[in-house]
């Protein structure tokens, strides 16, 4: 790891602020980070609901359902691209009713989104799994008892007790969504300024032998990274700390 | 009312899967068999292909025994032992979890590349690395370096080490100990561990893309092959591809629900 701080070391100032800071990059970088968050996000809320349906209920085919959810660990992200670029393409099974209704998918940053969800589904679901399943029973019941609703016990019971593991999983579902690169470049259409993603910029550069460059985006991309999931886990060691004092 | 809130988070649940997780799959196989047995066959013996299955192979077969013997010693490492820098050892071994897979392949690219001093020394040597079959396995051993770790070390914590002390104390030597307590308790874990990093190793891309150079019929894996196929129209046979990929990754997820299904009742 220590070679990217040498390899930059080897551009003058100058060059390393053009190359993170020219317009092209920086819109690789928004989109980067944009798309993971929004997968990230939506991952969270389906990876919530699917942990607490494969907890809190019996249902034919649920064993299927559960061994499903680690697909995306299961298979290469080459493949997972080159299904879902034809998928989603306006010629597409889903792609072609999508674009009926106006919704351009594959070749914009909506299909990039739809490949990130698709990478990092299983984060979510496995983190609040075991969280869910460990949840204390009584507090639920000492809740119901004690007049409260359903909705209630849910939002003041359940659901603080799960919240961290909910954030630990997006976090990780973003972190792999920021750098994800084979699922990503085939439903991409890779354009400049307007599908082209951070990872994707660093493989260009280095086929090009602009290795200084690709470097500096590297780190660059890994210093905001690194900012973002330290405050996330501060932002957790805060939470915890204060439900523990409560 | 309960009834009706369950069953439709149920549906929920299965129409978003349905949508996001088997649709795709779907898609695989169909457009593999799209244009008959025939095009699926001639797809997967082209010379390229098989070139690039073989080297798929041979990666698998360098990177999974060497992670094997990481993956038990870290594990037994940081689930045994208490010492200084176990957390920096643990985050050390998550490392190639969070960062792109791509930045992990530059790292090669620029430690042992033909423009780094020891790319040259090597390449001097008649040593070829980068854009060569040891770059790929390199590589490939980075990424898969915390998956067989990562599902021993919750195992061994949670089984602790009262076993293997007691053995100790009735005089077992540690290999001993290993041999008779430690593996017969892990051999499960072990077991999913090295499918699943088997399955990562054959399927690893973007890493593997920055470090191969795609020479063809030489320094393209399986996935590297599929893309080539796929950007050069050659659908069918891309597809045909991938689905030999898809399957081992079903056949991984098949294997590790029946290990959970057995370490469950070993538990017990």
């Amino acid at each position: 790891m220590s070679m990217l701080f040498i390899k930059t070391a080897s551009m003058s100032w100058d060059q390393f602020w053009h190359t993170i800071f020219s317009t092209r990059t920086l819109a690789a970088y928004r989109l980067s980070f944009e798309t993971a968050l929004w997968a990230a996000l939506i991952n969270s809320i389906f990876g919530f609901l699917i942990a607490w349906v494969l907890v809190r209920y019996q249902f034919f085919g649920k064993k299927l359902v559960d061994a499903a959810i680690d697909l995306p660990f299961a298979l290469p992200t080459a493949v997972i691209g080159i299904s879902l670029a034809d998928l989603y393409s306006p010629h597409g099974f889903l792609g072609a009713s999508l674009s009926r209704f106006g919704i351009p998918t594959a070749y914009t940053p909506t299909g990039i989104v739809i490949a990130l969800i698709f990478i990092g589904l299983p984060f979510v679901v496995r983190t609040v799994e075991p969280v869910l399943q460990d949840l204390d029973k009584e507090a639920e019941e000492a809740a119901t008892c004690l007049g409260a609703t359903k909705f209630q016990t849910f939002w003041k019971v359940i659901f603080p007790g799960v919240f961290p593991s909910v954030v630990t999983g997006f976090s990780m579902a973003f972190a792999r969504g920021v750098g994800e690169y084979g699922s990503v470049i085939f439903i991409a259409g890779n354009m400049p300024f307007k599908t082209e993603v951070a990872s994707l910029l660093i493989v260009t550069k280095l086929e090009q032998f602009d290795y200084a460059g690709a470097t500096a985006i590297a780190l660059a991309m890994l210093a905001m990274s690194f900012v973002l999931l330290l405050s996330i886990s501060t932002f957790q060691w805060y939470s915890r700390k204060k439900i523990g004092a409560a | 009312m309960d009834r009706f809130v369950k069953w439709s988070l149920i549906g929920i649940t299965l129409v978003y899967l349905s949508v996001i997780l088997v649709l795709p799959l779907v898609v695989i196989f169909l457009n593999a068999f799209h244009e008959g047995i025939q095009v699926f066959l001639s797809g997967i013996t082209d010379p390229d292909t098989v070139s690039a299955i073989q080297l798929t192979g041979l990666i698998a077969v360098i990177v999974v025994p060497m992670n094997l013997v990481f993956g038990v010693a870290a594990a037994w490492t940081i689930a045994k032992f208490e010492f200084k820098g176990k957390q920096v050892l643990s985050i050390l071994i998550d490392i190639p979890l969070v960062v792109s897979p791509v930045i992990s392949g530059m790292i090669f690219v620029l430690l042992l590349g033909p423009r780094s001093s020891l790319g040259a020394w090597f390449l001097n040597h008649g040593i070829k690395i980068i854009f060569s079959t040891p770059g790929i396995a390199l590589a490939t051993t980075f990424i898969t370096v915390p998956i067989i770790a990562r599902v021993l070390i919750p195992m061994m914590q949670a089984q602790g080490r009262e076993e293997e002390e007691a053995a100790i104390t009735l005089g077992a030597n540690g290999f001993q100990t290993f041999m008779k307590v430690t593996l017969p308790n892990i051999k499960w874990g072990l077991l999913y561990g090295v499918i699943l990093c088997n399955a990562r190793a054959m399927g690893e891309f973007g890493a593997v893309s920055v470090v191969s150079g795609h020479i063809r019929g030489l320094t393209n894996t399986l996935p590297l092959q599929v893309e080539i196929m796929y950007n050069e129209y050659n659908f069918a046979a891309a597809f045909a591809a991938a689905s030999l990929l898809t399957t081992l990754g079903l056949l991984t997820l098949v294997i590790k629900k029946w290990v959970e299904i057995n370490f469950k009742g070993q538990l017990t």
